[in-house]
């Protein structure tokens, strides 16, 4: 293949990875995934089935109770006043998360503020405050907005400000010798080399709004898909109070997925398979 | 223990050294105030030419490599490029690293391109150019690879490509073949050397080998450690108009190699 003019001779293709290979075992990762799912639904409808407690209900009831709610329409009615708050509080976490952490691992000079203020909401028990946010903003979707940002923000800033930093030195010092523009350098270099960080952060706060949401719709505003559970739990239709939390879940990781894919697409081609 | 100092445009005049391209003028570097990494560094690259900088550990030859990039800045002293004093990093010299340096996300292809998009050269015309060097150091084939499907020769090889890529006058290798093994390196080394039968470059070449300098070199630069300067400059002067290989076979490459030694010796006991 390599050009007659060509004066170095090919080593003898010591290629480590074959193409092959690789997809193989992508899917072989898929098949091992489907079965832990199939595991962990084994399990739990095994546990239901002994009938330990009334409030633990076997998978195959949950799941009837799932595809019940859906067809009548609850999930619908619950969705329709929880995912407006979710997906503004979800875009405040992931744009400002971001922004915010980008921006001070560029800059630096506003590090000693935030990083301290980010570890603190991180590390805080959140759920204590979210309570009060009703003071500030009464019962309405703004305080549902709030709580979101508040679990979800400060990972997604924090992990995007550690990945910036891990830049590793000697490709900032490889783009600096070939004089690019720093803004070609965030571009080229450290964004991408971020992103894995960034995303990290990203699944993290995204899994933290979805907390938000559910714990301020079982806290202070008792609307939503937080209602659906609380007032299942109510009346003990405990099926029902997990095919809610089922759907939340079934919900965030489809959101995660989706994710997953766009950090592939958009940065990390080589992990393309 | 005193190191003999030679003053290296006096050394030079011994062999038949082409005009330099690259004169480092009193080079002094100091760490946090304190640590003296370099301390009155002379030297004089010819155009051309490959001049090695050898030395021990902890001598500075990385150092006084990084100040010739423009990616360190001496305390004291001035590196000029055709008589143009330095600042920063510029197009007439690339960089070839110990590490590689290679994107782990882009291809061959884009890493090889970097230094022109970087230049803001046009997708097409950077790709053609990329093509070129990609072809030229072997690696026509593999420009659609990730450095990860890559052997540690083959990323070097894909380094040294994205050097020649911008076509600068001096090429700086800092250890380039330290991270590969023997094997490979003797190859890389011998690639080298034809690659710059073509390809009418000055190189600076950072190595801890005394055969890789004896090797390759047509100037090689002792480092002495503190002071951190050039103590010494050897040209080898080694019959390389035939094959690569031969070289390593001539009696004048094993003496040499025995007398750098014998002259290095005293600071790693």
């Amino acid at each position: 293949m390599s050009d007659p003019t060509s004066a170095m001779t090919s080593s003898g293709g010591a290629v480590v990875t074959g193409e092959a290979e690789v997809s193989s075992s992508s899917r072989s990762t898929f098949l091992w995934r489907l079965a832990s799912f199939a595991l962990a639904f084994g399990l739990w409808e095994l546990v239901g089935r002994i009938e330990i407690s009334l409030a633990f209900p076997p998978a195959s009831a949950v799941m009837r109770a799932f595809f019940e709610m859906t067809a009548s329409g609850e999930f619908f009615a619950s969705y329709a006043d929880s995912l407006p708050p979710l997906l503004v509080g979800l875009f405040i976490t992931i744009v400002g998360g971001v922004s915010i952490g980008v921006a001070v691992g560029l800059a630096r000079t506003a590090e000693w503020f935030f990083v301290p203020v980010l570890v603190i909401f991180q590390t805080a028990p959140v759920s204590a405050i979210i309570p009060l946010l009703t003071y500030v903003y009464g019962i309405d979707d703004r305080s549902k907005i709030v709580a979101i940002v508040i679990l979800g923000l400060p990972l997604v800033a924090l992990n995007s400000y550690k990945g910036i930093q891990a830049t590793s030195p000697s490709l900032l010092a490889m783009a600096r010798s070939f004089m690019t523009s720093r803004l070609d350098t965030i571009r080229l270099v450290i964004l991408p080399s971020a992103s894995e960080m960034i995303f990290a952060g990203l699944r993290l706060g995204v899994s933290g709004a979805f907390i938000g949401i559910v714990l301020a719709e079982l806290l202070i505003t008792p609307t939503g898909i937080g209602d659906l559970i609380t007032y299942n739990r109510s009346i003990a239709r405990y099926d029902k109070m997990f095919a809610a939390i089922v759907s939340i879940l079934a919900l965030a990781a489809v959101t995660l997925g989706l994710m997953q894919s766009l950090e592939t697409r958009l940065f990390r081609t080589e992990k393309r398979t | 223990m005193s190191v003999a100092t030679a003053n290296p445009t006096a050394a030079a005049g011994a062999g038949e050294a082409a005009e330099p391209i690259l004169r480092v003028r009193d080079v002094g570097v100091v760490y946090s105030g304190s640590t003296v990494a370099l301390d009155g560094a002379d030297l004089d690259v010819p155009e051309g030419q490959l001049t090695a900088l050898l030395g021990p550990s902890g001598c500075g030859k990385t150092t006084l490599l990084k100040i010739i990039a423009g990616l360190l800045e001496p305390s004291s002293g001035s590196v000029t490029v055709r008589g143009r004093e330095i600042e920063g990093p510029g197009p007439d010299r690339a960089l070839v690293f110990q590490d590689f340096a290679l994107l782990p996300w882009a291809t061959v292809l884009d890493n090889v391109a970097f230094g022109l998009r970087a230049r803001g050269v046009a997708r097409k015309e950077r790709e053609e150019t990329a093509q070129h060097y990609i072809n030229e150091v072997g690696l026509g084939g593999f420009e659609a690879r990730y450095p990860h499907e890559l052997s540690g020769g083959m990323r070097q090889r894909a380094g040294l490509a994205r050097a020649l890529a911008v076509n600068a006058d001096v090429l700086l290798m800092d250890e380039p073949f330290s991270a590969v093994d023997e094997q490979m390196r003797r190859k890389l080394q011998e690639d080298l050397l034809d690659l710059l039968k073509i390809e009418n470059k000055t190189v600076v070449f950072v190595t801890h080998s005394i055969e890789e300098a004896v090797y390759l070199a047509d100037q090689v630069a002792i480092l002495s450690r503190r002071p951190g300067r050039v103590a010494k400059i050897i040209r080898p002067d080694l019959d390389r108009s035939g094959d690569v290989d031969a070289i390593r076979r001539l009696p004048s490459y094993v003496e040499l190699v025995d007398e750098i030694w014998a002259s290095l010796k005293h600071y790693v006991e």
